[in-house]
């Protein structure tokens, strides 16, 4: 497990900022949710820090080495870092199993036959060892989202980041994949995730950032946060969303 | 309210399911019997008029003499081994090429820079060249550097032209199927730890071939039909040896029986390829 420490991220598209020098600090085994309006640039920090998107200022540390160093082999840092998307992006030509065992295949060559008894054990801990052989079309979203997750943890990263993975499920498949999340947290697994599950943030996390204007603009202990925000800007937030 | 009338009465009150398809049933009934009556009426009209055109019996003697067709279909049927012959042996050749072209316009390594280069010359030049054009050139001037025997033989140099040819269009199919992986499959691949080249080979590209399946079918069907373009630098194919025919008969005949001959083949392709694509269209929506 790791820590992570984003110091002064800056990041734009074109002439859009969408972060201006973002301060960020998860511990070892922490779950940390990033909350902000819709475009307050959450899934773009994620993105950042996987080395999916170049930052422009600042330092991204895991455990403490600056990992946007433009000279850092990105795959090697990638597959320290597991990511999960709002919209599963499965590889639909492939069996659950084949999805999750891609990964450990080529980046770390080991056979299918090797990896064949730990993906099952990750299979049958979320619930899924009955939906290895399906194809992705076969699964309701609410599975395709834990083989998302199974996925990536096949990989054993260090850390693990969430964008919204909740946002694209029907209601009563929520649940399930927020229990995934409960049980990792239980496992001591460091945790980022952008979401707009306020309760669940407000239940789970240890700290919340609320994110504004490509700041974050306040954090603090989930209860601290959503009952006494210190910011005015903050407390609009939670109050338009208490209201929608 | 307005009544349909199509479908002939139904009775008043709540319907029966027996009703309603009853009621489905007089109406495809009618739907058959009318394009039935159309269809017969434009093939007697077809059958009537055309023999009474002036020069329909001349006509008739030297494209449609049954006499011919049965005389010449067994050989023209043995030449038309030969085009199928080549078309095997440069399907696969022209599969291969057209994905290194294609994947050759996709690197991203500056060292590879010439290959990109020469990718995006190699599909612009081909495209732009005429299929017979190409033939001529590769299969006259190839030969004509006074190579030995077999290096002389027009159906290596015909069919490199073919393969020429046809794997510009197929690199280009090829790379519109891999553009159309959308990149949050990339990414997702990237995000792995997997490499730009594993990235392509393990999600990308067996997600864009499979895409791309039905356009390459209709790519297929055109060099079955353009295998006979070799018949002008040698090769004895269905359309030379019609040719030959043509001239030792004095008649036109042999010409109808290689298309026949021909749509044997690319009429079901067709249907098939169109299949493919329907089905596809189906899927993705
Ligand atoms: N590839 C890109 N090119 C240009 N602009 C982008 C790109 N990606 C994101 N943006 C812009 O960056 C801003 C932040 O987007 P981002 O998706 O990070 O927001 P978000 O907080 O995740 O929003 P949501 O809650 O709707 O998911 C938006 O204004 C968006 O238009
Ligand atoms: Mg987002």
């Amino acid at each position: 497990m790791a820590t992570l420490d984003l110091i002064g991220v800056s990041k734009s598209f074109g002439a859009t900022q969408v972060c201006r020098g973002i301060d960020l600090s998860v511990k070892d085994g922490e779950m940390v949710c990033l909350i902000g309006a819709s475009g307050s640039g959450k899934s773009t920090l994620l993105r950042c820090i996987n080395l999916l998107e170049p930052i422009d200022e600042g330092q991204i540390l895991l455990d403490g080495e600056d990992i946007s160093r433009p000279d850092l082999d990105p795959q090697g840092v990638r597959r320290r870092i597991g990511i999960v998307f709002q919209s599963f992006n499965l590889f639909p030509h492939m069996t659950a199993a084949e999805n999750v065992m891609l990964g450990p295949r080529r980046v770390y060559r080991r056979s299918r036959a090797d990896l064949l008894p730990d993906i099952t054990v990750l299979f049958e801990r979320f619930g899924l060892a009955d939906r290895m052989y399906h194809y992705p079309d076969q699964l309701s979203g609410g599975q395709q989202q834990r083989v998302a997750i199974v996925r990536a943890l096949a990989m054993r990263p260090e850390i693990m980041l969430f964008d919204e993975i909740t946002s694209a499920l029907d209601p009563e498949l929520v649940g399930e994949v927020l229990d995934v999340l409960r049980q990792l947290r239980a496992e001591g697994m460091t945790m980022v995730l952008a979401t707009h599950e306020m309760s669940f943030a407000r239940e789970a996390a240890d700290r919340v950032a609320f994110l504004h204007d490509g700041r974050v603009l306040e954090e603090g202990p989930p209860a601290q946060l959503f009952e006494t925000p210190r910011h005015e800007r903050t407390r609009a937030f939670l109050s338009r969303l208490a209201r929608a | 309210m307005a009544l349909l009338e199509n479908g002939g009465a139904v009775p008043a009150g709540p319907l029966t399911k027996a009703d309603r398809d009853a009621y489905a049933r007089r109406l495809r009934n009618r739907s058959l019997a009318v394009a039935g009556g159309s269809t017969a009426a434009v093939l007697i009209a077809i059958v009537v008029l055309v023999p009474l055109a002036p020069g329909w019996e001349a006509v008739r003697r030297s494209f449609f003499s049954g006499e011919v067709f049965v005389e010449t279909f067994p050989t023209l049927l043995r030449a038309f081994m030969l085009d199928v012959a080549i078309f095997l042996w440069c399907a696969p050749a022209i599969a291969v090429v057209g994905l290194a072209i294609a994947l050759c316009r996709d690197v991203r390594n500056p060292a590879l820079y010439p290959l990109r280069l020469f990718g995006a010359l190699y599909t612009d030049i081909f495209r732009g060249i005429p299929v017979i054009l190409v033939v001529y050139l590769v299969g006259f001037g190839i030969p004509g550097l006074g190579l030995p025997r077999p290096w002389n033989s027009p159906y290596i140099w015909g069919s490199l032209a073919l393969i020429l040819t046809y794997s510009a269009y197929v690199a280009e199919i090829f790379r519109s199927g891999i553009e159309s992986v959308h990149q949050s499959q990339r990414n997702a691949a990237l995000s792995l730890g997997l490499s730009d080249r594993d990235t392509m080979r393990y999600v990308v590209l067996p997600q864009a071939i499979r895409r791309v399946v039905p356009a390459n079918m209709n790519m297929l069907i055109a060099l079955q039909k353009d295998v006979a373009l070799l018949s002008f630098i040698g090769p004895v194919e269905i359309f030379r040896q019609a040719g030959v025919y043509k001239s030792l008969l004095a008649n036109f005949t042999p010409y109808v029986v290689a298309a026949c001959i021909f749509l044997a083949i690319t009429i079901p392709a067709t249907r098939y390829a169109d299949y493919l694509m329907a089905r596809q269209a189906r899927e993705r929506s």
